[in-house]
């Protein structure tokens, strides 16, 4: 029997309603601020793995979209007083664009020339901003929050009901691309570029889809940060920490499957924020590199591939369905 | 702006100076991206960490350069075993190996780069030698005895390399593995061990190279950021695997590095090195001497 509605959709608005209820529920402020960014993270790493994991372009420019998208919405603030909807819709436009220009870069460049390209843009990005008086230059800029819209209480669980919004929605979309004929596209030029061509997979076009989207998602998740730390400066927010963990937390829950990145950012996350509670912040960034390398050579299909042998043994050594 | 003839020639006096020392720095990944396909993100991660222990044999009263010689047997093997891993985990599998070896390199940099946070802290290092505080005077002008030391080494360095890659047995075995890895299988070589072999030496070339970063100025452990645009770009201006136009690429980010930075101010400079690799990228990726 077939249900009306997709299980994925009842799970998504589940998720929805959960997080709802939560939000508004008595528990301590500290959960949603660390969840925040978990989610943050959740976000990140399904838009790098839209690129990453189905094209196999890798982008280490992750920090580049994520302080993009930081930094429009702090433009628009300063500017407008823009509500942080407009703010998070611009952000989107503004690094949708910024992904088209990168997908034009994929013309001529392929493999780690594509990837140093978007570690480029990074840097050019930061200088721009350290330079910009308007927007605080190299010391940052203090900003000051409006009061949250009803029904939440404070503006952190008002940005936590909006990050899992946003990240059911990236998983949405992650998981539309894979299973239409977007996603048959991409997995076909990442194992040869040139035979899906000559197939009549129209390669350019669904690369510069797959970076608009990546990137405007990978701004979304950059868009609420300048309201949610009420301050805002250029070197943490265009920190390559964020490309390390976006690509790891894709690459540890695994690359083939929508749910993968989501897994992956979670734990990997979650396992972050215990680590620089308990320990040290210089650790949780030791912890994603080493955790990545030994993914990457013992686990290459992380997380969901280890389950995917645990369930059918015998069939492990063959291709994923 | 005031356009001053003097300030331009000064620029580009200290540029090439200064080109000269990245044409050092990069020639290593020259050699293991440039001719062995390498996708070796984690190069100026390696640098930084050969500049630390300069730092800490500096703490035991070695004279920097003596160090850098002296660390270059160590790295060699360092480089021999990375390579070897690579390839037993990576190259040896085949597909999909490019995704997975920049995640792992990118891994690297970021382990190294942490490590040495943890072992000394965020804060700057620097060497004591007795020719790192003084300078030379030419007229008017006056230029650091450590950048001159810095130039003649890279100088030494890039020629050695080059008349390494092309007079000896073994330079040619590189050169070959790099233009046709299936010919000199089939030649009854054995391309693996060459490759190797380069890798070491790549390393062995970085860690002298870290010892004159330390010498040039002093280090902190997230200074590889800045050094992935730096020597990506001259690798790739140069056209990879080309030794000569490191050393061109080399000067023309000097050169462009330092006219920006006296005009523009420092806050600028890191933007030199990304734009320009952007460029080359966006315009030509084969480089200036391309193969």
């Amino acid at each position: 029997m077939k249900l009306p509605v997709s299980p994925f959709w009842i799970g998504a608005a589940a998720t929805t309603v959960l997080a709802g209820m939560l939000s508004l529920s008595g528990i301590n402020e500290y959960f949603f601020f660390a969840a925040y960014v978990v989610l943050q993270f959740v976000v990140l790493c399904t838009a790098w793995n839209i690129l990453g994991g189905y094209a196999g372009y890798v982008n280490f420019g992750t920090a580049a979209f994520f302080g993009i998208g930081a930094y429009t919405s702090v433009v628009l603030f300063q500017s407008l007083g823009a509500p942080l909807l407009v703010q998070m819709a611009a952000a989107a436009a503004v690094t949708g664009l910024l992904g088209f220009g990168t997908g034009l870069l994929t013309l001529r460049l392929r493999g780690i020339f594509y990837s140093i390209a978007t570690v480029a843009v990074i840097f050019i990005a930061e200088t721009l901003m350290i330079n910009w008086r308007y927007v605080g230059g190299a010391t940052g800029l203090q900003l000051l929050r409006p009061s949250p819209m009803l029904p939440f209480e404070t503006y952190t669980r008002m940005l936590f009901f909006i990050m899992v919004v946003l990240s059911v929605f990236a998983v949405a979309i992650a998981r539309y691309i894979e299973i239409s004929w977007i996603g048959r596209g991409l997995r076909a030029l990442r194992d040869t570029e040139e035979a899906a061509e000559c197939n009549g997979v129209p390669t350019l076009r669904l690369k510069l889809l797959a970076c608009t989207v990546s990137g405007a998602l990978m701004g979304l998740a950059g868009a609420p940060l300048p309201m949610y730390l009420s301050f805002l400066e250029p070197a943490s927010s265009f920190s390559l920490n964020y490309s390390v963990v976006a690509l790891a937390g894709a690459i540890i829950g695994g690359t083939a499957h929508w749910i993968g990145p989501a897994v992956g950012a979670i734990l990997l996350a979650s396992v972050q924020q215990i680590v620089t509670v308990t320990i040290s912040s210089e650790m949780n960034v030791l912890v994603v590199g080493v955790l990545l390398v030994v993914f990457v050579v013992a686990a290459p299909d992380g997380i969901l591939g280890l389950v995917r042998k645990l369930r059918r043994p015998r069939a492990a050594a063959g291709s994923p369905p | 702006m005031i356009f001053s003839f003097q300030l331009l020639f000064e620029a580009t006096l200290f540029g090439i100076l200064l080109g000269c020392f990245y044409a050092a720095v990069s020639i290593g990944l020259s050699v293991a991206f440039g001719l062995l396909d390498v996708p070796h993100v984690a190069h100026p991660a390696v640098l930084v960490l050969a500049a630390y222990c300069t730092y800490l044999l500096g703490s035991y009263g070695w004279d920097p350069i003596l160090a850098g010689l002296a660390l270059m047997p160590v790295f060699f093997l360092f480089g021999v075993a990375l390579y070897r891993f690579y390839y037993e985990t990576f190259e040896k599998r085949g597909t999909e190996a490019g995704v997975r070896g920049l995640a792992f390199f990118f891994g690297i940099a970021f382990i190294i780069e942490v490590g040495l946070i943890l072992a000394f802290g965020v804060d700057q290092r620097l060497v004591e030698a007795d020719y790192i505080g003084k300078s030379l005077s030419f007229g008017e002008m006056r230029v650091p005895l450590r950048m001159l030391l810095a130039f003649g080494i890279a100088l030494a360095l890039t020629a050695a390399l080059t008349l390494y890659l092309s007079k000896t047995f073994t330079g040619r075995a590189i050169k070959a593995v790099a233009q046709d890895e299936a010919a000199l299988r089939l030649m009854g070589a054995d391309p693996v061990r060459i490759k190797q072999w380069a890798f070491g030496i790549a390393t062995a070339v970085t860690a002298l190279a870290g010892a004159m970063l330390i010498i040039i100025g002093p280090v902190e452990p997230m200074l590889d950021r800045v050094y992935i645009g730096r020597t990506f770009c001259v690798v790739v201006l140069a056209g990879l695997g080309s030794m000569t136009g490191t050393l061109a690429a080399g000067l023309i980010l000097g050169i462009s590095e330092s006219i920006v930075l006296m005009h523009f101010g420092a806050s600028w400079a890191p933007a030199v090195a990304f734009g320009l690799l952007l460029v080359v990228l966006g315009i030509r990726p084969q480089g200036l001497f391309g193969r």
